[in-house]
Formats: structure tokens, sequence, C-alpha cells
């Protein structure tokens, strides 16, 4: 039997020629992100036990994201506690503010994330690097505690799952539509401990940007890992962000490795869905629901606040007005940067829209975009649960930024296709 | 005593255990005083030390916070016991040092109010509300020796 790209991975990084699902691994880590809601817990627990250390400088990043700049005392407390660890330990990759973006798209952006390698996280959605033929998990204050000092963790191998993605995209549908498409199919907890392995011609049309809008939520589907494999659009994206000259393994499924599941999509019949209140898994395909009428429609996060995203978003808010409260949040200050270069924040400054520093902020209802009691918001975001982006009894639809921008212009659930 | 707070539900989650507008502490005290807010606004004010939290399928979705569990062992909560747990949930209370039960049995026969006692070694819960007798699988061995250390920490402090 062979084996998956997710099982050579663990294999190789435990120094072992083969691997079996449900076999326990002492895993040597090659990346730690670290951000600052569950770092600074880390720290003191360490600090605690008396093991202040960490296991190498130059392999651990940090970020401050959900919410900087700090949004009141208690979390400029926990950016003081996580920048006094930072320098005390010199990390080599801090980024501190004016440099600072959201954590998922920061790493890759910056060159910190090559294939083969073992990344965790101190983020869920650390799952998102996956998309780089990675294994990337993400993991609890106590792990990362843990990673911090010694560079390993235990993993249990994972069984996995395959997910053939069939077919072209049509036009105004992207990844978002996809991958709520697969969770709405197999729920929230359809891949729970497993790996989740994209495969199919689909995938060759889809930038890196657009394959990380998916492995970003394969956690909504309760997996352990997304991941999908090298090729070249791969390659010419880790060309272009690698800096450092170091190079990486290509792993790949053997033709007889062992899925527990396969599921198969054909993406040129996705229409653009929206996920309803309160799981990513209520998806609801936007012929089905147009109209509903929304409060604000939110553009950005580890999802979909990238380059791409806002370019979509761009094209359809360009000469248009927002009728309801649209907040756009670049997820890192390169991509700040690039939208401004480009002329996408003229489009949204004359569409009425908010233009936010990076920051995880109100995906998570931190900051910058709250809602009050009963409001409803468009979101290109990644969970929906309640009180997600606020008040217990707000809600949270998730869509694509093309459907967030058409449903900001009518103030209701919108098909983009319409504007495209 | 220990009493069972049922919550007939799946997917019971990270923000509704712990809502992200408390992640600007990491305080166990503070984090508990706002246990299961969006889910149950009473819940605080109705458990008592020892009392047990019962749900059903992928208790503790969503995030990768650790604040979940924490804010479950403030509220002075034994265990929860459901149906099936997310991973990151699961694996972040055996680092905690904090027991779990898994067990679709238990969750079907646990009723809101019921006295239980509970032995995680043995795997053995005697509900003594109804006087039934439930089994469940106990954590691995591992996980067992993980929470026997009292957490993680202080399991790999053993070999550096």
């Amino acid at each position: 039997m062979g084996m998956t790209i997710t099982q050579k991975i663990l294999a190789g990084a435990a120094n072992k020629e083969k691997m079996v699902p449900g076999e326990l691994v002492d895993a040597n880590i090659d990346v730690v992100m670290c951000h600052d809601v569950t770092t600074p817990s880390a720290v003191s627990m360490l600090l605690e036990k008396g093991i202040d250390r960490v296991f190498d400088a130059e392999k651990i990043v940090v970020t401050p994201d959900h919410f900087q700049p700090g949004k009141d005392v208690k979390s400029a407390e926990l950016h003081k506690r996580l920048d006094k660890w930072a320098k005390r330990h010199k990390i080599k990759h801090y980024y501190k503010i004016g440099k600072a973006g959201v954590c998922h798209a920061l790493l890759p952006e910056q060159g910190h994330i090559r294939p083969g390698q073992v990344i965790v996280g101190g983020d869920s959605h650390t799952c998102t690097y996956g998309a780089f033929a990675a294994f990337s998990t993400g993991i609890g204050s106590t792990d990362l505690a843990a990673a911090i000092a010694t560079g390993k963790l235990w993993f249990k191998v994972p069984e996995s799952i395959k997910l053939v993605l069939h077919g072209s995209l049509g036009p105004g549908v992207y990844s978002k539509d996809v991958i709520l498409a697969v969770i709405a199919r197999i729920g929230t907890d359809g891949a729970l401990y497993k790996a989740m392995e994209f495969v199919g011609s689909a995938l060759a049309e889809m930038s890196m940007e657009a394959r990380m809008t998916m492995t970003n939520m394969a956690i909504e589907a309760g997996a352990k890992n997304g991941i999908i494999g090298f090729d070249e659009t791969t390659e010419k994206y880790l060309d272009e962000h690698l800096t450092d000259g170091q190079d990486y393994t290509v792993y790949e499924s053997d033709s007889d490795a062992e899925y527990v599941a396969t599921e198969e999509f054909d993406c040129s019949k996705i229409e653009p869905i929206v996920a309803f209140p309160h799981l990513p898994s209520g998806g609801v395909p936007i012929t089905e629901c147009a109209g509903k009428e929304m409060d604000q429609a939110y553009i950005g996060s580890c999802t979909n606040g990238r380059i791409e995203d806002l370019r979509v978003a761009a094209r359809i808010l360009k000469g248009r007005k927002a009728s309801v409260r649209t907040i756009i949040v670049p997820a890192t200050p390169m991509i700040w940067k690039q939208a401004k270069d480009e002329g996408l924040f003229d489009a949204f400054y004359d569409a009425d829209c908010v233009i936010a520093a990076p920051t995880c902020g109100a995906c998570l209802g931190g900051f910058m975009g709250v809602l009050a009691e009963g409001e409803k918001c468009v979101s290109t975001t990644n969970r929906n649960f309640v009180g997600r982006m606020g008040h217990p009894k707000s809600e949270v639809y998730l869509a694509s930024p093309a459907t967030a921008a058409a449903s900001a212009v009518e103030g209701k659930l919108t098909d983009p296709r319409k504007y495209l | 005593m220990t009493k069972a707070h049922v919550y007939k539900r799946d997917h019971v989650n990270t923000d509704e255990i712990i809502p992200a507008r408390y992640l600007t502490t990491d305080d166990e005290a503070e984090l508990a005083k706002h246990c299961m807010e969006d889910l149950d606004a009473e819940f605080v004010s109705k458990v008592k030390p020892g009392d047990v939290i019962v749900a059903g399928e992928d208790f503790g979705c969503g995030s990768s916070r650790e604040h979940a569990v924490w804010a479950i062992r403030g509220a002075k909560i034994q265990t929860v016991i459901a149906k099936s747990f997310a991973r990151i949930f699961y694996r972040n209370a055996i680092n905690c040092g904090f027991y779990l039960v898994e067990s679709a049995d238990a969750v079907d026969k646990i009723r809101d109010g019921d006295e239980l006692e509970i032995d995680f070694r043995a795997g053995a819960i005697k509900d003594k509300t109804t006087g039934a007798d439930i089994t469940f699988g106990a954590l691995p061995d591992f996980a067992l020796e993980i929470i026997n250390d009292g957490g993680l920490l202080e399991h790999i402090k053993k070999s550096l």
C-alpha cells in the first residue's frame, strides 16, 4: 500500500520510511507561527514551568494580527507580552506593526512557507499553508509552548479524504464557492481528524491565493490539515516569494495510496454560494437566496483578504455605491500597498467603503466592524458561528469577495454574475 | 455532587464556549465568568464545582483557542461528555491535563440534572438518578500519561 502526501511528509519529519494512519509520531517542526491571542499564554506557561527558551529563533515567525493595532488596554497588554518575549529571544522573523499582517496571508507572502514542511501555528486556520504541499495544522497554547521550546510535537498520522475537483469554474464562481460547496456536502465534521487532499483539473486554473482560500477552510470541515500537491503554479509562486535560496522537498501521493473516502465535484456546476448562519456548512446557491437584506459587507481575512480578492471586489464596486456599510481589510501591508498602487482604493473610496489596516479584526468580533443585535453581514471570512462577528443575535453569511461586493451594492444578497 | 448539564445539540463551538470578545485575557477565573455565555447565559450561575457538561457530536469545533478549555476548567467543570470532539479542543484538553469522555451511549442515557459518579480510569459512569451503569472507552495510554504528568509541558520537561 502506498502513502499519501500527508503520510510522507510526517514520515520525513519523524525520520521514518513508512507511516500508517493512526500511528503516533514525534515530528520535527519546520515553522512555528505565533500571533497575539494564543502566544502570550504559551509564553506565560513556559515562564511558569521554568523552560523559557526557543528551539530555533529563525524558525519561529511572529506577527500580531487579531487585535492589532491594539484595540483596547487588554489587547495592548497582550501585544506587550508578545513583544517582550520576541525581543528577549531575538526572534528573527518578528513582524512589528507596519509590517504585521493577517498571519495566514503574511507567511506565504514573506517566503516562510515551502513544500514538504511541517508547520504548526497557534491558530486553527494554520491549515491554510497546506496549499503549498506542506503539512500544516492549528494548535492551542500548550502545544504551541511545547513547539516553541522543543521544535517537536506528537501527531497521530491522519487518514485522508480525497476531494476531486473536476471541470472549470464558471464566470463569477471562485474557489470560495467551491470550498463552501464541499463543506455543505460533507458537513462541519465531515473530515474530523482527517487530512483533506484536494486534487483534480480545476486546481490547475487556480492561483495559489485561490488555493489557500480552500485549504484555509479545511478546519471548517473538522480536518486536521488540508493539502494540495505541488505543480507549476506552486513553483512560480515560490520563485517569486522565497528569498533565502534554500531548497525544498516535493512529496506527492502514491497512485495506490489509501483514502477513507473520495468525493467528486463537477466545478462547472457550482454556483456562487452563501453559507447561512450558524455553520459554514449552511451553503445555499445564490439563485435560491438572492434578495435577503444585509446591514454590512466585510471583505478581508485570512480566507479572502488577498490582492486577487480585492481586485474582484473593486471591479464590481467601481463606479457604483455601496448601499450598506462596507469594510475592506487588505490582509497584509504589502497587499494594502499593492491595492493602493493599483487604484483599487479609489474604487472603494468612491463607492463609500471604509479601508482598514491589516487585522483579523471583525472576523472574530474583535473590532473594526463588530455587529449589533439583529444585524446581518455578508462576509468573505470563514466562520458564521453564533456571535462570531459581534452580538449573539447577529448573523454572518459567508460568501466570495464577488458575492460580498455585489451584495454591498444592492444591500442584499446578490448574484455577482450580473456585475461581471 | 456531580450534576449533568445537558445540551442536546451538535457542534457546540469555541465561539459559544468562550466568545472572542473575551480573548484579551488568559486569566482562567476571568474567562470562567463568560463560559458558555452565547449558548446559555445562565450557565455560570447554575453550575457547581464538579458538575459536567453533556453534548452531542463535534464539541469544541472552531478556533484553536485553549481559552475554551480554560473557561470550562475555570468554571470548575469536572469533564465534558460528548459523542465526539473537535480535534484541536480534544488535544488542548489532554495537554492541559483535563479529562474528556467520548461516549454516544452516555450522551443518549444521561438526562439534564442527573447526578453522576465518574471513574475516568475504569471508563465507568454511574447515573445515580436513573441507576444506569454506563461504560466508555478510556483515553489512550499516551494521553493518560500526559494527564498523569499534569499536562504536556510537565510531560516534556521530564525529557529536557
